[in-house]
């Protein structure tokens, strides 16, 4: 491997366009079944790429643009369509070399990190690393490889220890270790499938450091991100994707985050007071000029007595498996809550911050009567509701926009109209005892007019649906019920950059007339710009609470990774 | 002081012999739980080797050709497993059960000409020099070959499962079979090699019962061995080297028993044969943390429910 450091001299020759790109792609398509028997849906259609050695290379786009598909062709995970495919279609190094599959794209030099990394948790690093290197005879020689492993994670400035078990790592690391095991595999383009997805701010920063010094020892960096601000950050050039197409391609310091926003959604889509806040991609849709900032948490509309109202508080609340003393794995259950208080008034919206993975999960469990509290209570308006069941809670007025509404919150072989309808069956609305297909198709109906996105058709099995159509058909089922505490997870994922303004918006107006809620979510723009007050959880904790104004996002990622 | 020392020494020499088969099975079932798969078709692959093995040798007078015979018998009975779960996909727990249930029955027919007839088989072998160790080279170094072997495979399959790169594959289609095919490996080969060698190493675990041990064929004679087996691999934690201990736990509640029968205790030996089986469940209620670590992740949808 030091070998190949000494053959890609830095950078000299890269820019000056000597010699064959790394990689072109010329008119890539890829498409996928569609829904209906017979109809395709192109993922990627006529993807054009060029990569130089030693370039940084960002991908930019909204969920569904084709992004991950087009790494995937690469990678030789996904073959293009056979009908599309010429010589000129994937060229390394000046020849055609389309890679059959992973293994071939992996002896071009090629490597990935997907965005589930593909560790195993039970070996240690050293392990996981010898597992992925071609064979080299039939021991392994542990020593050598830990030796090694502790030279590239030092020449990149890598915090790893090659003989810890990949389970006891946190997310970030592991990234680093799948990093590691590309370098050892001698792979010369790395891509990145949302490598900041899983990371607090300062460890984005760290990993933008790395891509850097990556490119200084000739390296070629492929990464992904729908975050304009990442784009901007370290990229030599960004490709903008719509709708499996490229809208743009540029050096990065062609464009600014309004143009690479509009790039992003469309022309017709881009938002009239061009980018507001350049420094993130959640603010597109701005929030709406009806709606004051969220500071200061009360809006004047509200009546005093209901200003001060307290309608969900948690107090020292403690679930899961309480931690044996003598075990040798000893720790909190993971997921668990560790003695969390906090509350929330009516008309307050609360941001939750962390890694995901940090008890947030536990949250709803707990609030909706799930999971056991093992100590402490939860008062609804006031009332101590712990040991209540789910109906319990639904007619206390809580609503749940779960994480994984098809596996969590919905029956994927029922149709739209039935999975709202299940959702008010719940809070002791029901249609009488029989079911009245035109009842039902009525109020389905109803909350479809009362609900700004556009949703699927009532007749559609909702298991046939697209994540973000399931996405809408969750929201419009639960925000139109009227419910007075809200838990939102991740309430815009999966959504395009209008829907999920619009949800912003829905959210803001539910907590304007008066609703509490409490907003899970990995996006700290769209926590910072939603909340009144933000906490942010580690290893089921609350590590901290602060005001958006006096929160700096590097100090929230400190505190989402446990520094404190 | 010397009736408790007879005892002592003398359930250490017995715990040795009877653990033997058992510990052939446990190496087998570890191999096979390493590779992400359950096999309760153990119970069966001990009762073929048992059962062909002690008819090979009576009908060619030589052992050696019968525990050739007994680690095919065993080996093509794992077959059959390997082919229902991996390629019919059928349920792991199903068709080890049926597999057992078969065996039983292709064994009493296959036996029946054979029941009490008494061949030469495998003799214990003294070691020279170490076999004169007071107490323990009784028990430990005058064995049949088999147990010596057996010996030397605990280690040896340790240091396979952790310092080859057959091992370290083996450990990772178990924990993720998708993991190890992104890595370039087969893990349909590699887990139809272990079942089958599993299968073979509980064959010759069976010939040492009747050709080593015994030296008779009775029908069903391993009595829940296999099963055993199955609860020493979690009561060890996967690992070859605990394994080995359980096994001797297992033997030395046998070799306890036979010597408070002799001594008249009064204590229903059937009682004392279920020392194993509790010392295991035991361990299922207290070592459910340490279990759940080591438990290759691919047995987790199987063993375990929450």
């Amino acid at each position: 491997m030091s070998a190949e450091n000494l053959e890609t001299s830095p950078n000299q020759d890269n820019h000056t366009g000597n010699g064959p790109p790394l990689l072109e792609l010329r008119g890539i398509t890829k498409s996928f079944p569609g829904p209906a028997p017979g109809t395709t849906i192109a993922a990627n259609d006529g993807i054009d790429l060029t990569l130089r050695r030693g370039e940084i290379h960002a991908v930019l786009g909204e969920n569904g643009s084709g992004k991950s598909t087009l790494m995937k062709v690469i990678y030789g995970y996904h073959a293009p369509d056979a009908s599309k495919v010429s010589p000129d279609s994937y060229r390394w190094l000046g020849r055609p070399a389309l890679p059959g599959s992973p293994a071939a794209a992996r002896r071009l030099g090629i490597g990935m990190v997907f965005q589930d990394f593909s560790l195993i948790p039970a070996l240690s690093v050293a392990e996981n690393v010898a597992l992925f290197l071609p064979g080299q005879g039939r021991m392994l020689r542990r020593r050598q490889l830990v030796r090694r492993i502790e030279q590239f994670a030092g020449e990149y400035d890598l915090e790893i220890d090659p003989r810890q078990r990949v389970d006891d790592l946190s997310l970030g690391e592991r990234q680093r270790v799948e990093l590691v095991k590309l370098l050892l595999a001698e792979a010369r383009l790395l891509i990145f499938d949302e490598p900041t997805s899983v990371l607090a701010p300062h460890e984005v920063d760290g990993l933008f450091r790395v891509f850097s010094a990556l490119k200084d020892n000739g390296y070629s960096v492929l990464f992904i991100t729908h975050k304009v601000r990442e784009a901007l950050a370290v990229s030599d050039n960004v490709t903008v994707l719509r709708r499996g197409r490229v809208t743009a391609t540029a050096p990065s310091r062609r464009f600014d985050a309004p143009s690479l926003v509009a790039a992003m959604v469309g022309a017709e889509n881009a938002p009239p007071s061009a980018a507001p806040e350049p420094a993130s991609a959640a603010p597109a849709v701005p929030k709406p000029p009806q709606t004051p900032p969220a500071h200061p948490p009360t809006t004047p509309e509200q009546t005093g007595g209901a200003q001060k109202e307290t309608a969900l508080e948690f107090r020292e609340v403690s679930t899961g498996r309480a931690p044996r003393p003598l075990s040798r794995f000893r720790g909190t259950t993971p997921g668990g809550l560790n003695a969390v208080s906090f509350s929330v008034r009516r008309g307050e919206i609360l941001g939750v911050a962390g890694v995901a993975g940090n008890g947030q999960r536990a949250l709803g469990e707990a609030l909706l009567g799930l999971e056991p509290v093992r100590r402490g209570s939860i008062l609804l308006f006031g009332q101590p509701v712990t040991g209540h069941t789910v109906s319990d809670a639904l007619k206390g007025g809580v609503s749940v926009i779960p994480e994984n509404p098809l596996s969590d919150a919905m029956v994927p072989d029922m149709r739209v109209d039935e999975n709202l309808l299940l959702a008010g069956l719940g809070r002791g609305r029901p249609a009488g005892f029989w079911l009245n297909r035109n009842t039902i198709a009525n109020r389905a109906e109803a909350i479809r007019a009362g609900f700004p996105l556009t949703m699927a058709g009532p007749a559609a099995p909702v298991r046939s649906l697209s994540g973000g159509n399931i996405q809408r058909v969750m929201l419009a089922g639960e925000l139109g019920q009227g419910a007075s505490i809200f838990l939102a997870y991740y309430p815009t994922r999966g959504l395009d950059v209008l829907s999920a303004g619009a949800t912003r918006r829905l959210l803001l107006e539910q907590s304007n007339a008066g609703a509490a809620a409490v907003l899970v979510s990995e996006d700290l723009d769209e926590l910072l710009a939603l909340s009144d007050r933000l906490l942010v959880m580690y290893r089921g904790r609350i590590a901290g609470e602060f005001a958006p104004s006096e929160a700096s996002p590097q100090e929230i990622g400190l505190l989402m990774t446990g520094h404190t | 002081m010397s009736v408790f020392w007879l005892v002592i020494s003398g359930t250490l020499t017995g715990a040795v012999g009877p653990g033997i088969s058992v510990l052939y099975a446990v190496y087998g079932e570890l191999i096979t739980e390493r590779a992400g798969r359950i096999n309760l078709g153990m119970e069966g692959c001990l009762l073929v080797g048992a059962c062909f093995g002690f008819i090979a040798t009576a009908e060619t007078g030589s052992a050696g050709l019968g525990v050739l015979a007994a680690l095919t018998a065993g080996g093509l009975l794992a077959a059959i497993h390997a082919c229902l779960v991996i390629n019919r996909d059928t349920s792991q727990i199903a068709a080890g059960l049926a597999l057992t249930l078969f065996a039983g029955g292709v064994t009493a027919y296959a036996g029946r000409d054979y029941v009490d007839s008494i061949i030469t088989g495998l003799n214990p072998i003294a070691i020279p020099g170490l076999a004169a160790i007071p107490v323990l080279g009784e028990a430990l170094f005058r064995q049949d070959i088999l147990a010596y072997v057996s010996y030397a495979l605990g280690p040896i399959l340790w240091f396979t499962l952790q310092y080859t790169r057959w091992g370290l594959s083996l450990r990772a289609v178990g924990e993720s079979a998708a993991v190890a095919f992104a890595a370039g490996r087969n893990p349909a080969l590699l887990q139809w090699t272990a079942i089958v060698l599993g299968g073979a190493l509980a064959g010759i675990g069976g010939a040492q019962l009747s050709v080593g041990l015994t030296h008779t064929w009775s029908e069903g004679m391993t009595a829940g061995r296999g099963f055993i087996a199955v609860a020493l691999v979690i009561f060890g934690l996967w690992s070859p080297l605990r394994g080995m201990l359980g096994a001797l736990l297992f033997g030395g509640a046998v070799g306890l028993q036979l010597q408070l029968q002799a001594l008249g205790a009064p204590v229903s030996p059937f009682l004392l044969d279920m020392l194993p089986y509790l010392l295991t469940l035991a361990v299922l209620a207290v070592w459910t943390g340490a279990a759940s670590r080591a438990m290759p992740e691919g047995l987790k949808g199987i063993l375990r429910t929450g």
